[in-house]
């Protein structure tokens, strides 16, 4: 059962089409990929589903019900700028924030203590808001999001302003919240962390839906025969009528080798073919990256 | 517990806990009760030097004694001056100055000149000019040779006070003050302006920076946008009602203490001798003091007497109403103009973009207030009545007439224009509100806010 669904949703303005019949269903527990270009209306959606702004046409429901004002309570969202007030202390906002979502004073308290402490900000809980860095005000902010344990959380461009260990810390909460029982859409350009993370996924491209599905379907569907190969040692292959060698190269003792192969050709043919040339370590169908598919998708279109 | 809520307490703590707001606070009210003190101070301690005047002219010999000495000064009169040699050698003389009578004197008035080197302060002048006019006046009478002028001239002068008596339906008589009636309407109408001003621009701010801080998306993935600009007018106008109590309570305990040390010593009635008659428009007040600058410092207690008849004159106005009106028209008032700053913060996309909206929504506040001067002069007029009616000026203008006595039908009539309307203004607001917060970029023009105002969101 879907936990989310959005049907047939328009959205114009003036004589701007932001949106145009966009539908996704986004099943219970899933990390749903929201892709697209800028300007896509990738955030225009989300706001829709927030219920900042209305649709022109179209429908939304959580739970299999129709969208309702209070379902607000159940949805976190975590926008894509910054939204905090500059001078207002850490704890204190992050309180209001909570008490805003329906959140009691004293729970609050009780999860913001907890949450403070799991990624190590303890420290920040009396300083002014603008005396973070961006990153640091992200996780603030991204605290302020799920502190009051939504079902639906919703995250635009989560990892835009993150070193490499803060990332994979958000990562990790994702991972986690998700276990805990929660579905996630998060808008995103960074295509590994939608290959790691998503689940299923939607591009759009100027207001229309061009691409959905599951990530491993898609990749599946994407994939045009080509194998990637590992070898012990130094190996080269060459090319012949059946496969071409699209790349190859040695480094740290082993040859990672990419073949594309004619349609026609079997696996166990190409690997009773290539056995010959060296100890095999490893044979997989290379999977197109989620980026190739986004250029060739998008480009494709234009 | 109720979001509204939440939002109101979380913008009346951050503003009221900032430096600026106690700072303020604290500090005008020194600032206005050093207003009122330090002129009266001022008089109080003058300059301690004492004054010879010499007296010479042709015209000084008829004047022989006229100009009565004082406490701070003595007329020396000087038969046969030379003026040229006075005029270098004066000062060293010991003089201070040099009083030229001519003998026009009684023809022309600038028939007297006083020559000092630094300019004569104002009782000084009142005294001689006092003193010259009734010995003229005087010596003109002694000319029509009426037989016991003195004693007639005793007898006839009369103090008059017109004692003013309001008459209320019921026939029942209390006694009023016209100068106590014209400084509540002044207080009430320039109090109402501040505050509008002061705390509706607060609010405009308050909406801009959310806008260009983004914290708006969020706030609003949680609450409707009218919440938060309810909640935040509400919790404004809460700042502002603080404030303001805390500047009168700080600013009468001032005035309180300084009047009970400082100007114990001194009787009012020397004070008020000091404050010249140019600067007493008010005649009542003149009346309710019972001196002019010439009088002789002699009738010290009915002059205290009529001071405290005033002060009993001002409890008689009918402070219930007063004050109930004005938190009426404060509410309303505030909150109307309040919602239109929320407006045309949400309008903008920071604060200089205000500038071209600012000019309309002043207008109608500023003329206000000058209607409401108006009508401290002639309450009865048209023009006081009119925009006393009409909801953008009513607050201030209408608070400015009530202390003159106002129809119970004509005020309720203006409260009920200034409910409908404040609630309109409020319902369109929020329209504006709503889609304005979310607008980044667009020009901000007024087709722009009428647009978003037939826009359904």
């Amino acid at each position: 059962m879907s936990l989310f669904e959005a049907r047939n949703v328009s959205k114009q303005f003036g004589s701007f089409k932001a949106l145009d019949n966009v539908s996704i269903s986004v099943p219970e527990q899933c990390i749903y990929g929201l892709l697209g270009p800028n300007g896509a209306g990738k955030t225009t959606l989300i706001r829709i589903i927030n219920q900042i702004t209305g649709p022109d046409a179209g429908e939304l429901f959580l739970n299999g019900e129709k969208l309702m004002p209070d379902d607000v309570l159940s949805i976190g969202y975590l926008p894509e700028e910054r939204g905090l007030y500059r001078k207002m202390k850490v704890g204190e906002q992050a309180l209001y924030f909570a008490q805003l979502k329906g959140l009691s004073k004293a729970e609050a308290m009780r999860r913001l203590k907890y949450w403070f402490k799991k990624l190590d900000m303890v420290d920040w809980w009396g300083k002014k808001v603008e005396e973070l860095s961006k990153g640091m005000q992200q996780k603030v902010q991204f605290i302020t999001t799920i502190l009051h344990e939504p079902k639906l959380i919703i995250f635009d461009e989560p990892f835009t302003g993150f070193d490499p260990v803060n990332a994979n810390t958000i990562k990790n909460e994702i991972l986690f919240l998700r276990d805990r029982g929660a579905t996630i859409i998060f808008s995103t350009h960074n295509m590994g962390s939608v290959e790691e993370l998503c689940d299923n996924i939607t591009l759009i491209d100027k207001g229309k839906t061009i691409l959905e599905g599951s990530v491993d379907e898609i990749r599946r569907n994407w994939a045009a025969n080509e194998y990637d190969m590992v070898f012990n040692g130094d190996v080269k292959i060459e090319g012949n009528g059946q496969y071409q060698i699209l790349k190859q190269d040695f480094d740290d003792g082993i040859s990672s080798i990419r073949l594309k192969t004619t349609a026609t050709i079997g696996t166990n043919e190409i690997l009773n073919n290539l056995m010959k040339s060296g100890t095999i370590v490893s044979f997989n169908p290379a999977l197109p990256s989620m980026n190739e598919i986004f250029i060739r998708v998008v480009e494709s279109k234009n | 517990m109720n979001k509204v809520s939440v939002i109101i307490k979380r913008e009346y703590v951050t503003r009221v806990r900032k430096k600026s707001f106690i700072i303020m606070t604290l500090l005008a009210p020194v600032f206005m009760a050093s207003m009122v003190v330090l002129p009266t101070l001022l008089m109080l301690n003058k300059d301690k030097q004492f004054k010879k005047i010499a007296v010479v002219g042709e015209g000084a010999v008829i004047f022989k004694n006229a100009i009565t000495n004082t406490k701070d000064a003595e007329y020396v009169y000087l038969d046969n001056a030379d003026m040229n040699d006075l005029k270098k050698n004066f000062q060293q003389a010991g003089y201070y100055g040099i009083l030229y009578i001519s003998p026009e004197v009684s023809t022309t008035p600038n028939a007297i000149q006083l020559f000092s080197k630094n300019q004569p302060p104002i009782d000084l002048l009142e005294h001689i000019e006092g003193s010259l006019e009734k010995e003229i006046e005087r010596q003109k009478l002694l000319g029509y040779n009426i037989k016991d002028l003195d004693e007639i001239l005793k007898t006839i002068r009369t103090k008059v006070s017109v004692q003013t008596i309001k008459i209320d339906d019921s026939g029942k008589a209390t006694e009023t003050s016209t100068g106590i009636a014209m400084a509540v309407a002044y207080i009430g109408g320039f109090l109402m302006y501040m505050l509008v001003f002061m705390f509706g621009a607060q609010v405009m701010r308050g909406v801009i920076e959310e806008k260009t801080s983004r914290v708006v998306e969020v706030i609003v993935s949680s609450v409707k946008p009218v919440q938060l600009m309810m909640g935040k007018i509400v919790g404004i106008a809460l700042v502002g009602l603080t404030q303001f109590l805390i500047w009168i309570f700080l600013t009468a305990a001032i005035v309180g203490v300084v009047k009970t040390t400082v100007l114990k010593k001194s009787n009012v009635a020397e004070v008020s001798q000091m404050i010249p008659k140019s600067v007493m428009a008010d005649n009542q007040l003149q009346q309710a003091t019972g001196t002019t600058s010439a009088n002789k410092p002699a009738e010290v207690n009915p002059q205290l007497a009529e001071v405290s008849k005033m002060f009993d004159n001002a409890m008689n106005q009918d402070w219930l109403l007063i004050i109930t009106s004005f938190i009426f028209y404060f509410i309303t008032g505030y909150l109307l103009y309040a919602s239109i700053f929320a407006a045309i913060g949400s309008a903008v996309d920071n604060e200089t973009e205000t500038q071209q909206f600012m000019l309309p929504v002043t207008i109608p506040i500023i003329l206000g207030l000058f209607v409401a001067m108006g009508t401290m002069q002639n309450p009865e007029s048209s023009i006081s009545f009119w925009f006393s009616m009409i909801p953008l000026t009513s607050p201030i203008v209408m608070m400015a007439r009530i202390p003159f006595g106002v129809p119970y039908w004509q005020i309720a009539v203006s409260m009920v224009i200034m409910l409908i309307t404040f609630l309109a203004f409020v319902w369109m607001a929020a329209k504006v509100y709503r889609t304005g917060i979310l607008m980044y970029g667009k020009k901000s023009s007024w087709k722009e806010i009428w647009k978003w105002l037939t826009y359904r969101g």
